[in-house]
């Protein structure tokens, strides 16, 4: 499919074009019930077990709005830097689809709850690029379709479909930017770097689980190219399906080079809705459109307008967290982090998991220390986030602690980490079940000490002769009697007191 | 005794039930009975519930056994517009596509009756999802006006006013967009109130025009309408549209009523609603009306509000576009009708051919109508238009009540007309509603009671009441003093 799409290198795309790129993000909110009913809002469980009348869109049944999800749309708006509506609607967006109960999706149209705002973006090098937005507005989710018995999971081809309306009526909060000109060769840098800083403010709201590979947030990439010559807009594409970071990146470059190639060859960009395929990196046209989608919105008569008053924004305003970017800022200056250091932690996704460490007890180099280095190894040898690793900030800060006491060798340390991945339970769990105990008993310790030097004349010898260097091989014999559960230091402490 | 049971006010078997002078179940199987006698003829019922009946009926009897406080209607049986919601008994709204399906879920106003003990005896014929003015439209058939067999009800509630005329029940319920309630009660001689929009939930109604449909009581009398008022209002967070406050008190206003003292009230007679294709009973009748609100004290005077004129276009606007939009739902994925799935056609395919043999010729219409008025690019001119004539509408009443406490006119321009008369011609149908909609749009009450029989055809002719939002009991005191002093005019013979 790939292999039949023309693409034109990306150094000649940026040379004779301007990127031009739009993203709209889908974010669901983790409110306990839905939009306008009150079943409950969770990912997974049986299918079609959260729903009620209102949410299958039974004959009859009437929305009501829930108030959380205003309140969240509205410290997003705050937090993007936005105006927050004296009064709005909702508005019915009209289209049959089966995953959508109603055959409309209650939405807003002209009267978004947040416009006009702004977010700084900092790229990898450091340089920002501030995105204007156009609008945050509320809506409601549809439910889940799986196609069953075609080849590509995609409607066209299937046997038969299923429905699943557990996620019909989740609260969704779609931002949209306004257009970003001006990228150039980083066009698909900036479009990662907006949604990893939206991703980062979302969580630091606690308004969503912001979860790409579940799709609680979810990125439409719109691109178009303006050629350099002329400076003309170009037609743009829409990209949808893009579940991850690394491939809102993937899907803006793809997109450049192809429809460079198109214009190359003469021809003209469709406008048009694609569909990113994670595996192979490329865009694939969606089900073409015989005619223009005219969604027929008007004003929801089920629904009252919303008219927040000034106080309960101002309230909301100071609610607002500290905005992950000044953290980062009081980070650095706080631990003294280089702007390397820091922007590596930052896209290690490290950071917050390193604070919440520090937080539980630990140094800030012995937790940093960890998240990066072995952590970051087990996370990756499995193809996850650091995140999403099976321990807590607060199991590694006691792991440290226990290291810190001399309860715990380094080489045990690990072992106790594998262990709390592995899902034997805490810290403690896991010395207790897998029976590690340093040997920190110095009598015993003393004892072993004994043994080697008289086993290792000639080495003890050059001990005594001041070759302190010398006492690493009978540190390594010690060891390897006591089966490595022998503080290594403290073996070293008393190796050098016996040849004093 | 049978006969004394299905003549009586829904106030005087409430009376006779709570001081066990007869049981419910009695009163439930009298009406039960001239249900089975006389509905062939009248056709009003869709759905008779027998068992459910008289099972609340044994229930509300085993209350008053045990000397417990029952609620005002308790035990009085009420036939309920097949609109709203019943769990566990088939709701239709008339239309084939939702034949079969049995909701898992009671309205508000299912919930409250059944609450307060009333009886639910079925549920009432109608036209398919409300739209029409004659009963025709139902996909189960005409209803037949009790009066004369052979013209129509009205509609869309045209079973639930036969079901009144045709002695067959009490009490109904109706539910009023464009006039669903007051017309069928206009030509049937019953009493039918569209309250405030807002005043009564509309949660488990089966949506035709979400900002105008209001469900209301329909009864004999004026107290008893005022009675069932008062069980199915109030406040419901189900319903974001349903005001937070007080029931206005209509049974002590229809109590008040019938002393027979409007002195110092003051009527307004709507110019627009006169002359012109008005049938001369009807005008003859209207006048019959305001001389005895006269002699009842009344001070009444012409009003002209002129934006009224363009209340019936307005309003086949915003109802077919709303509805556009609230019958999308109809589409053979989750419940009701499906129509050719037989495994080699697409979901669209599905839904197309289920929502074409579904939806009967008016609904088609009114959807297409509306589908077509929120088009991008014919909004602003349509829907945007009929939306600035409503707010004219609202301030022309605003203007009208600044003088007059309540306002008149007749409640619809003929009384009732054939069945096939005007079935081919929508726009005629059409302007039966011609005098009803101004109060749908303005979401303001109003109300029809009977103003006698006209002099040319013995039909009865409808007297309609109008007051500001929240002043449903304004209307309920005139109309019950006006009940009083028009006194019987007699009934049909089926």
């Amino acid at each position: 499919m790939t292999s039949l799409v023309e693409l034109m290198d990306y150094d000649e795309v940026v040379e004779k074009y301007d990127p031009v790129l739009g993203l709209e993000v889908h974010v669901e909110l983790h409110t306990n019930t839905k939009m306008f009913c009150g079943c409950a809002n969770t990912f997974g469980g049986e299918p079609n077990t959260n729903t009620c009348p209102t949410c299958l869109g039974l004959p009859g049944a009437l929305p009501v709005v829930n108030a959380k999800a205003i309140e969240s749309a509205m410290r997003i708006g705050l937090a993007l830097n936005c105006e927050i509506a004296q009064w709005c609607r909702f508005a019915r967006k009209n289209y049959f689809y089966p995953d959508m109960p109603k055959n409309f999706q209650t939405s807003q149209y002209d009267e978004p709850i947040a416009f006009n705002g702004w977010l700084d973006v900092t790229l990898d090098d450091g340089e920002v690029i501030r995105v204007e937005i156009e609008r945050a507005h509320m809506e409601e989710d549809t439910g889940k379709s799986l196609h069953v018995g075609g080849a590509t999971g995609r409607i066209h081809g299937a046997e038969h479909s299923l429905l699943d309306y557990n996620r019909a009526g989740v609260p969704l909060i779609e931002i949209v930017t306004k257009m970003i000109p001006g990228t150039r060769e980083r066009a698909p840098e900036v479009a990662r770097a907006y949604v990893t800083a939206l991703r980062d403010l979302l969580k630091a709201l606690d308004v969503s689980d912001v979860r790409m590979d579940q799709g609680s947030l979810r990125c439409d990439a719109n691109v178009s190219l303006s050629p350099k010559t002329t400076g003309a807009l170009g037609t743009r594409t829409e990209t949808k399906n893009v579940n991850s970071l690394r491939s809102v990146e993937r899907a803006v470059r793809f997109e450049m080079t192809r429809q460079a190639a198109v214009l190359e060859s003469g021809g003209e960009v469709t406008q048009e809705t694609r569909h990113f395929d994670e595996s192979s990196g490329s865009t694939s046209p969606g089900r073409k459109k015989e005619t223009a989608e005219d969604y027929r919105y008007f004003p929801e008569p089920d629904l009252v307008p919303i008219a927040p008053s000034r106080e309960w924004v101002e309230e909301l305003r100071l609610t607002l967290p500290e905005l992950p970017w000044e953290r980062r800022a009081r980070i650095q200056k706080d631990w003294n982090l280089t702007d390397e250091v820091l922007r590596d932690l930052v896209n290690a996704n490290a950071l917050d998991v390193i604070i919440a460490t520090v937080e539980a007890g630990a140094k800030p180099d012995e937790a940093r220390s960890w998240w990066v280095s072995y952590l970051a190894q087990q996370a990756n040898s499995k193809g996850i986030e650091v995140t999403d690793l099976a321990i807590t900030p607060a199991q590694v800060a006691r792991v440290i602690e226990l290291v810190n006491a001399g309860t715990l060798t380094n080489k045990l340390a690990r072992e106790v980490v594998n262990g709390v991945l592995e899902g034997e339970g805490s810290p403690d769990d896991v010395i207790e079940k897998r029976g590690f105990k340093v040997v920190s008993d110095d009598s015993a310790l003393e004892k072993a000490v004994d043994e080697a030097l008289a086993a290792q004349p000639d080495v003890a010898q050059k001990i005594r002769d001041g070759k302190v260097q010398a006492a690493g091989a009978i540190v390594g014999a010690v060891m390897k009697a006591t089966k490595g559960q022998a503080d290594a230091a403290r073996v070293r402490e008393i190796v050098l007191a016996r040849c004093s | 005794m049978t006969n004394d049971l299905i003549h009586a006010t829904a106030a005087e078997l409430a009376a006779k039930i709570h001081s066990g002078e007869v049981s419910s179940v009695e009163v439930t199987q009298a009406h039960l009975d001239r249900i089975a006698e006389t509905d062939g003829k009248v056709h009003a019922f869709l759905h008779v519930d027998t068992e459910g009946a008289l099972a609340q009926a044994r229930r509300v009897d085993e209350a008053v056994k045990a000397g417990e406080q029952v609620s005002p209607l308790a035990g009085v049986p009420l036939a309920l517009k097949d609109v709203m919601t019943t769990e566990g008994v088939p709701t239709t709204v008339g239309s084939k596509i939702l034949e079969g399906w049995i909701p898992p879920y009671d309205a508000t106003v299912t919930r409250k009756l059944k609450e307060a003990g009333v009886v639910i005896l079925g549920k009432t014929n109608m036209d398919e999802f409300a739209m029409g003015s004659s009963t025709e439209n139902s996909a189960y058939g005409p209803t037949h006006n009790p009066w004369d067999l052979d013209r129509i009800p009205g509609g869309s509630g045209g079973g639930s006013s036969a079901a009144l005329a045709a002695l067959q029940a009490p009490l109904a319920i109706g539910t009023d967009t464009g006039g669903s309630i007051r017309q069928p009660g206009s030509v049937t001689g019953t009493v039918g109130v569209k309250p405030t929009y807002g005043g009564v939930s509309r949660y488990g109604l089966v949506a035709f025009s979400s900002s105008l449909d209001q469900a209301g009581p329909c009864a004999r009398t004026v107290l008893d309408a005022a009675l069932l008022h008062e069980v199915i209002a109030g406040y419901d967070h189900m319903d974001s549209t349903s005001i937070n406050a007080p029931v206005p008190p209509v049974v002590a206003a229809a109590r008040e009523g019938l002393s027979g003292d409007l002195s110092g009230l003051r009527i307004g007679v709507v110019t627009q609603f006169t002359g012109e294709g008005y049938q001369q009973g009807v005008l003859r009748s209207f006048e019959a009306a305001v001389s005895q609100l006269k002699e009842l004290g009344a001070e009444i005077a012409d009003v002209s509000c002129p934006s009224f004129d363009y209340a019936l276009p307005a309003y086949y606007l915003i109802a077919p576009s709303e509805c556009s939009s609230n019958l999308a739902r109809f589409d053979a994925m989750r419940y009701g009708l499906r129509v050719g799935d037989d495994g080699t056609r697409s979901t669209e395919e599905v839904m197309s051919l289920t929502r074409e043999a579904g939806f009967g010729p008016e609904v088609k219409r009114r959807i297409m109508i509306g589908t077509y008025a929120l088009s991008s690019g014919y909004y602003d001119a349509y829907y945007g238009s009929a939306q600035k004539v409503r707010t004219l509408i609202t301030q022309d009443f605003a203007k009208a009540f600044e003088k007059f406490d309540v306002l008149i006119s007749p409640t619809t321009p003929t009384t009732a007309f054939k069945i096939g008369e005007r079935a081919n011609d929508p726009m005629a149908m059409y302007k039966a509603d011609l005098c009803t909609i101004p109060a749908n749009l303005a979401g303001t009450p109003a109300m029809s009671v009977p103003s006698g029989l006209s002099d040319e055809d013995g039909m009865p002719v409808g007297l309609q009441i109008m007051a500001p939002a929240l002043q449903d009991h304004r209307m309920y005191r005139v109309a019950a003093a006006y009940e009083a002093a028009r006194g019987a005019f007699g009934g049909p013979s089926l």
